[in-house]
């Protein structure tokens, strides 16, 4: 799975883009942002406010309740902030 | 890189960008070589320099290539179902721009005037809250003079609250 971050959520975790294959426990947004939070303290750090943090599945925006269902690509973003 | 939407008898682009644009020659396109056009509406949104002690020099807007794209084309769709569009291009510019230089044009085209400002100003009230963008600050101090984490511009709820005046395109935010 190629997930990718944005903005501060980018800078803190460190890289733009990585590819990794969570466990089958991980079966929503939600779960996956838990699972990488606990990775290291870079993602910890990226993920430790969930209210400020959007996601999108192959590139639609989705709530994080949404399940993961096969997606192959994960996003991760701050709220926008263009226009 | 830009993504048509299939034309009935109109244009209909959006457009991510690093260059300028020239607002007047986006409008013109939409009413050239026709006469059925009567209201034709464009938005600039420009870089403003603000002052105090580490006056604004820039700003740095990163983007999510390919759903930036996406997510406008899907919101230019959701306009042209609310109203009668007969043509309608959104450009968005990514990279460092400078106080006084334009970042994002939105202009409609409709036979008549209500149309086309609604659908203007639905399209920017939702590009701001739903298009993959984010400004970061560069100030003359530095680039942590801004308020926010890393000179990154934290979103308003003032922005949210208009585009919440169109009803939300699909809860998904």
């Amino acid at each position: 799975m190629r997930i990718l971050y944005f903005a501060w959520l980018r800078e803190r975790v460190g890289v733009a883009e990585e590819s990794l294959d969570p466990p089958d426990t991980v079966v929503s947004v939600a779960d996956l942002a838990r699972w990488l939070a606990g990775r290291d303290e870079a993602h910890a750090a990226a993920f430790a406010d969930p209210k400020v943090v959007r996601a999108a599945l192959d590139r639609r925006h989705v709530k994080p309740d949404t399940p993961l269902d096969g997606a192959r690509e994960v996003a991760f973003f701050p709220p926008m902030t263009g226009g | 890189m830009s993504a048509p939407i299939p034309p009935d008898g109109g244009i209909f682009q959006v457009r991510v960008q690093a260059e300028p644009f020239d607002a007047a020659v986006e409008s013109a396109r939409l009413s050239t070589g026709r006469t059925d056009v009567g209201a034709v509406v464009t938005f600039t949104g420009l870089c403003r320099a603000d002052a105090g002690a580490a006056p604004l020099t820039a700003l740095v807007l990163e983007h999510y290539p390919g759903m930036a794209e996406e997510e406008m084309a899907r919101l230019l769709a959701e306009a042209r179902s609310r109203w009668p569009l007969q043509g309608a291009v959104i450009v968005h510019r990514h990279g460092r721009i400078v106080p006084g230089e334009p970042i994002v044009l939105v202009a409609t085209a409709s036979a008549h005037r209500g149309a086309a400002f609604a659908a203007a100003e639905f399209l920017m009230d939702w590009l701001k809250t739903n298009a993959p963008f984010w400004k970061k600050e560069e100030r003359a101090a530095g680039d942590r003079g801004a308020p926010s984490a890393g000179g990154w511009v934290a979103a308003k709820s003032a922005d949210d609250d208009a585009a919440a005046r169109w009803t939300a395109p699909d809860d998904a935010r």
